[in-house]
C-alpha cells in the first residue's frame, strides 16, 4: 500500500489543513492509526486507542462540519508516553506491576490536547517507570530506532521516539527526568525538549522523580515542538509545583530566525573525557554554524557537573522510593500470593517481587537506603547541597550567556544488548542531561550530524528557566539553516526485519 | 506504692480540622452516613500520577489553632513524606510535617491556672480504615475504606508536663474548648475528631530526672484517658516496686479489659525515611493572612469565664458550666441580652444568675445549646413573660418544653393555653373562699392560728385556678380572708 502524504507532513501542517478543510481529522488520524497497527516490530507502542482515536477524529470533522472552531492540534494523531495518564487507556509505565490497570482520569496535558482537538493515537513504549536510557528495561520489550532496528532508541522516552521518527505518528508527549526526552531525540534525530520544571502540569504523569520530572514533546521539527509546547504548558491547579506565565504562544515566539548577537558558549565539562570523537566534531560543527548565523560563541564552565550524576542517581533514587510505594498490590495492578501463609507482607513482597523489574528494584533500594536513619544526611541531604551548587553554576553561566551548547548524549545511539549487563555505563549515557535538569532549567537536543554509520547526532541547547521561546527559536533557525533529512524508514514499504537479536 | 512515686505524662493529640473537603484534594471531608469509599478521588487513593494541593482553609484553620494556643508560627513550614507500607495509606506515605512543623510552642491553661506548654503542632492528612469484620462476622480477607484518608488534621504534642491522669483529661477539655470556640474543630471524640496517645513514664516524687517511658494508644474517649493512665500509672510503679525494669514500647489501651497491653515491639522497628515532599511548595504563613486570623480570633473560653465571673457576678462554678461549651456561653449571652431589653429594670446580675439556672437547669437537660430550636430572644420572652408577673415560675417551666416542641412564641403559647396569671383580687378571694369552705378543718386550724396550715388552702385555690392564680396574692388574701 502507498503511504499517503501526510506520514511526511508537520504536525503544524496537519492542522492547518484539517482546520481549512483541506483535509479530514478522520483521514489524517486513520493514516497513521493504520501505519502504527502495521509496524510493531519498531515496539514503539504497548497499546493503541484504535476506536477511540478515529471516533474523536469524526468528532473533530463534524466539529468542523457544524460550523465549530478547531483547535491548534486539529487532527493531529499524538503519541503519548505510557506514563501519562490517557482516561480508559492501559498506564503500564512499561512495567508488569501495572499491567491491566486503565486510568480512571486523564493527565492535564493530554486533556489539553485534546482540547485542542489532537487525538491520543495510543500508549508509547519506555523503561519501566522511566527507569532507563535504551527502552530495554521496559516489561513489554525494547523499542527500536528506525534509523538501523539493531540500536536502541534511547530511553527512557524511546517509544515515543521511535514512533515519531518511523511516522508512526506526527508528534508524541514524552517524559524527561534526567534525559528521558532529549537523548532519544537525539538517538532517532528529532527535536525532542525538556521544559523548565513547573512549565508542563505534572498532574497524570506517574511520578518517577517529582522534583524532576517534567513532559515534552519529541517532534519532527522544531516548529512541532514550539506547537506542541504551546497546548501543553500553563499553570494548572491540580499541580502545586507548576508555574503561571507558563501558557504562551512558543510558536510565535520561535519566529524570526536567531537573533542577532545570540550568545552562545560551549560548557568546557562537556567536551571532556568520554565524548565520543564523532559527535564532539558534529556538536563543534553545528556550533560553527551557529556562528555563521550571527551567534557570538563563547566558552563557559559548569564546575560542580562532576557531581551532577552522583546528585541525580540520589535525588531521583530517594524520590522514586517513596513514589513507587503505591505500587503495592492493594488498589490496583498485579496482586500476587506469597509462598506459605497468606500474610500481608507476604502479599507486598510477591506483589513487588513479580511486578517491578531489576532496574526498578535496584533504584528503590538505593533510594531506601539513601534515605535511612543514619544515612539521609550523608547521601540525601549532601546530593541536594550538590543540586544547589550544580544550579548555581547554571545561573553564573547565564549571566555570560544566552544558551548553552553542548552534545546531548556522549555517543549516538548504542546497539540493543550493549549496555543492559553494566548499569553505570548506561547511566553515563545521561551524563549531559541530567546537569540541567537538576537546574531546573529548559533544554532542547536537535539532530545536527550523523555517525559514519548514519546514525543520527544530537546536539543540546541549555536555556534557563522559561528560556523555551529562544531555545525554539534558535533550534528552529539551526534547522532552517541545517535541514535534516527524514528518517528512511518513513519511506520503506515494511516495519524492519528483526533476527540476530541480543 | 504510688504514693512515693509519681507520673509523668505528655500528650500527643490529633484534631480533625473542620473542613468542608480533604486535606489535598476536594473529596467531602465529612464521611459520617455515607457508603465505603463513597468520598475518594485519584488523589486520595495514590492513583498513579495524582497530586496534593493544599487545602487553603485547613491552613487558616492550623493557624488559628497555631494563634489561639500561643504558638509560633514560622514564616514557612515543609511537608514532608513519612513513608510505612499499610494497606490503609494508599501512597505508601503520610503527607505530614516533620523538621518544620507549622507551630513551634504554645500552652494551654489548666483550670487551675497552670500552663502545659506545648512541643509543636503539625498538619498532617489522615489515613484511611481496615474492617476485618462485617458486624459479628470475621471475614477471612480484610477490606479497605479509604472515606478517612486525605481528611485534615493537626498533632498537636505536649511537653511532659501532665502529672495525673485528671490532670491529662483537664487538659484535654481545656484543649478541646479553645479549638470549639475557634471552629477549629467540632472535636467530636465519638467521630474520631479529637483523638489521643499518651507518653507516660513514673519517677519518685520530686525526682527531676524522666523514666522510661511508654506510649498508650487508642485513648478515644474522656474516660479512658483517665482509666486507661491510671492504668498504666500503677503498672509502672508495680512494675518498679518489685525491682523491675519498664520497657520502652507501645502500648494498646484494652477498655474492655481495662488494661494496656504491649504491642511487642512491632512499632519500634519503623524507619520513616521522612524527607521533604517534592510535590508541595513550602506552606507560607503570610503575616497578612496571621493577621486576618488573630483578628477573628474570638473571645477565648479562659477569658470568656474570668468576664462571667467578674462582669456578671457569676459562681466560679457557674461561669466553668457556661463557657465550656462555645455555643453554650453564646446562647446564655444572647438571651441575657435580650433578656436586658425585656425588663429594662432589672439588675443585670439578677438577670444572669436566673438564666445561668435556667440554662442549666432546662437545657443542657434537653441536649445542650446546639440541640435547642428555641432562638434565645424566645427564652429571654418567657423570662420577661416571668419577671412582669404575666405567668408564674412554675408556668414558665411548663412553657419552655412546649416552645423547644412546637417552636412557637412564649405569649403565644402563654395565650393558647390560658395560662395567663390572674391577678383579679376579687376572682382569687372567690377562689380563697371556695377553698375554705372546702376545707374546713385547715380554715379551722389557721383561725386557731397554725400557720402551716395555709399551705394546703394555697394548694387548692391554685388547683382551682389551674395554676393561674397570682401565688402572692393567694398569700395575702389567705392571710387577710381567713381569721
Amino acid at each position: 500500500m502507498i503511504e499517503p502524504d501526510i506520514i511526511h507532513s508537520q504536525a503544524v501542517d496537519i492542522a492547518r489543513r484539517v482546520r481549512e478543510g483541506e483535509l479530514r481529522a478522520e483521514e489524517a488520524v486513520g493514516a497513521f492509526l493504520e501505519r502504527a497497527r502495521a509496524r510493531r516490530e519498531w515496539g514503539a507502542f504497548l497499546s493503541l486507542r484504535e476506536d477511540a482515536a478515529l471516533a474523536e477524529a469524526r468528532a473533530v470533522d463534524e466539529k468542523r462540519r457544524r460550523g465549530g472552531r478547531l483547535g491548534r492540534l486539529a487532527g493531529v494523531a499524538v503519541a503519548v508516553k505510557d506514563n501519562i495518564l490517557v482516561a480508559g487507556a492501559p498506564a503500564t509505565c512499561g512495567s508488569r506491576i501495572l499491567e491491566g490497570y486503565r486510568a480512571p482520569y486523564s493527565a492535564t496535558a493530554v486533556e489539553r490536547v485534546m482540547a485542542e482537538d489532537g487525538v491520543v493515537l495510543g500508549k508509547t513504549n519506555m523503561d519501566e517507570f522511566g527507569m532507563g536510557s535504551s527502552t530495554e528495561n521496559s516489561a513489554f520489550g525494547p523499542a527500536r530506532n528506525p534509523w538501523d532496528a539493531g540500536r536502541v532508541p534511547g530511553g527512557s522516552s524511546g517509544g515515543s521516539a521511535a514512533a515519531v521518527a518511523a511516522g508512526l505518528a506526527p508528534l508524541a508527549l514524552g517524559t524527561d527526568t534526567g534525559g528521558s526526552i532529549r537523548q532519544p531525540a537525539a538517538f532517532c534525530g528529532l527535536v525532542g525538549l525538556k521544559p523548565s520544571y513547573g512549565t508542563v502540569s505534572r498532574y497524570g504523569l506517574t511520578a518517577y522523580a517529582s522534583s524532576l520530572d517534567q513532559a515534552g514533546p519529541l517532534a519532527r521539527s522544531a516548529e512541532d515542538a514550539a506547537l506542541c509546547l504551546s497546548v501543553i504548558a500553563g499553570h494548572d491547579p491540580r499541580d502545586a509545583t507548576s508555574l503561571r506565565g507558563t501558557a504562551r504562544d512558543y510558536l510565535a515566539e520561535s519566529a524570526g530566525g536567531l537573533p542577532a548577537g545570540l550568545r552562545l558558549a560551549l560548557p568546557r565539562e562537556y567536551f571532556q573525557e568520554g565524548l565520543d570523537p564523532e559527535v564532539e566534531a558534529a556538536v563543534r560543527g553545528a556550533a560553527d554554524a551557529f556562528a555563521e548565523l550571527g551567534a557570538r560563541l563563547g566558552a563557559a564552565s559548569l564546575p560542580h557537573t562532576r557531581h551532577a550524576l552522583s546528585a541525580y542517581y540520589l535525588v531521583a533514587t530517594c524520590e522514586a522510593s517513596s513514589n513507587l510505594a503505591r505500587f503495592d498490590g492493594v488498589r490496583f495492578g498485579t496482586r500476587a500470593a506469597g509462598e506459605g501463609p497468606r500474610t500481608l507482607l507476604g502479599m507486598y513482597e510477591a506483589s513487588r517481587g513479580r511486578g517491578l523489574g531489576p532496574e526498578v528494584k535496584r533504584r528503590i533500594m538505593l533510594g531506601t537506603f539513601a534515605l535511612s536513619a543514619g544515612y539521609y544526611e550523608a547521601y540525601y541531604l549532601r546530593a541536594q547541597k550538590a543540586r544547589a551548587r550544580v544550579r548555581a553554576d547554571f545561573a553564573a553561566a547565564f549571566a555570560q550567556a544566552d544558551l548553552l551548547l553542548a552534545p546531548t548524549a556522549p555517543t549516538a545511539a548504542f546497539a540493543l544488548g550493549e549496555k543492559t549487563q553494566d548499569p553505570l555505563q548506561m547511566y553515563l549515557s545521561d551524563v549531559y542531561t541530567v546537569p540541567c535538569s537538576l537546574a531546573g532549567g529548559a533544554a532542547v537536543s536537535i539532530p545536527c550530524g550523523r555517525t559514519r554509520a548514519g546514525g543520527p547526532i544530537g546536539l543540546q541547547l541549555m536555556a534557563p528557566p522559561g528560556g523555551e521561546g529562544l531555545l525554539l527559536r534558535a533550534a528552529r533557525a539551526f534547522l532552517a539553516a541545517r535541514p535534516f533529512p527524514e528518517c528512511p524508514a518513513l519511506n520503506a514499504a515494511a516495519g524492519p526485519a528483526l533476527g540476530g537479536l541480543p | 506504692m504510688s504514693a512515693e512515686f509519681e507520673p509523668v505524662i505528655g500528650l500527643e493529640v490529633h484534631v480533625q480540622l473542620a473542613t468542608a473537603t480533604k486535606l489535598f484534594c476536594a473529596c467531602p471531608a465529612d464521611g459520617a452516613g455515607k457508603a465505603a469509599n463513597a468520598n475518594i478521588c485519584p488523589v486520595c487513593t495514590g492513583q498513579p500520577g495524582a497530586l496534593p494541593v493544599l487545602n487553603r482553609r485547613a491552613a487558616e484553620l492550623a493557624f488559628t489553632a497555631a494563634l489561639a494556643l500561643g504558638g509560633k508560627i514560622p514564616a514557612r513550614s515543609v511537608f514532608a513524606r513519612k513513608n510505612y507500607f499499610y494497606p490503609d495509606l494508599p501512597k505508601g506515605y503520610q503527607i505530614s510535617q516533620y523538621e518544620e512543623p507549622f507551630c513551634a510552642g504554645g500552652s494551654v491553661a489548666l483550670p487551675g491556672g497552670r500552663a502545659v506548654r506545648l512541643t509543636r503542632i503539625h498538619l498532617e492528612e489522615d489515613a484511611g480504615k481496615l474492617l476485618h469484620g462485617v458486624g459479628s462476622e470475621k471475614l477471612a480477607h480484610s477490606l479497605v475504606d479509604l472515606n478517612r484518608a486525605g481528611v485534615p488534621l493537626i498533632e498537636i504534642v505536649t511537653e511532659p508536663d501532665l502529672r495525673s491522669a485528671e490532670e491529662a483529661a483537664d487538659f484535654l477539655a481545656a484543649l478541646k474548648a479553645v479549638l470549639q470556640y475557634c471552629g477549629v474543630s467540632r472535636c467530636d471524640m465519638e467521630k474520631g475528631e479529637l483523638r489521643c496517645d499518651a507518653n507516660i513514664s513514673v519517677r519518685p516524687a520530686g525526682s527531676r530526672t524522666l523514666g522510661t517511658r511508654a506510649e498508650v494508644k487508642n485513648l478515644n474517649s474522656f474516660r479512658f484517658v483517665g482509666d486507661a493512665l491510671d492504668y498504666e500509672f500503677r503498672r509502672q510503679c508495680a512494675v518498679l516496686a518489685e525491682g523491675g525494669r519498664v520497657v520502652q514500647e507501645t502500648r494498646l489501651w484494652d477498655a474492655d479489659a481495662g488494661v494496656t497491653e504491649g504491642m511487642r515491639g512491632k512499632e519500634e522497628a519503623h524507619d520513616y525515611r521522612y524527607f521533604p515532599d517534592p510535590d508541595l511548595p513550602p506552606l507560607a504563613a503570610a503575616p497578612e493572612l496571621l493577621e486576618r486570623l488573630r483578628i477573628g480570633l474570638p473571645e477565648l473560653p479562659a477569658a470568656r469565664r474570668a468576664r462571667f465571673s467578674a462582669a456578671l457576678g457569676l459562681s466560679d462554678y457557674d461561669a466553668q458550666v457556661l463557657t465550656a461549651d462555645r455555643s453554650l456561653a453564646d446562647y446564655f449571652e444572647a438571651a441575657l441580652e435580650s433578656a436586658a431589653g425585656e425588663a429594662p429594670e432589672a439588675p443585670r446580675a439578677a438577670l444572669a444568675k436566673a438564666l445561668s439556672n435556667w440554662v442549666q437547669s432546662e437545657m443542657l437537660a434537653r441536649g445542650g445549646a446546639e440541640a435547642c430550636p428555641v432562638p434565645p430572644a424566645r427564652l429571654a420572652g418567657l423570662i420577661g413573660l416571668m419577671l412582669k408577673g404575666t405567668i408564674s415560675g412554675r408556668i414558665a417551666k411548663e412553657i419552655f418544653p412546649r416552645m423547644w416542641d412546637t417552636g412557637k412564641a412564649p405569649a403565644e403559647l402563654v395565650a393558647e393555653l390560658g395560662m395567663t396569671q390572674v391577678s383579679d383580687a376579687e376572682q382569687v378571694a372567690a377562689w380563697v373562699a371556695e377553698a375554705a369552705a372546702e376545707n374546713p378543718k385547715a380554715a379551722a386550724d389557721l383561725r386557731a392560728g397554725l400557720e402551716k396550715a395555709a399551705g394546703a388552702l394555697v394548694g387548692a385555690v391554685m388547683r382551682k385556678s389551674q395554676g393561674r392564680a397570682n401565688p402572692a396574692l393567694v398569700q395575702r388574701l389567705i392571710k387577710e380572708r381567713i381569721r
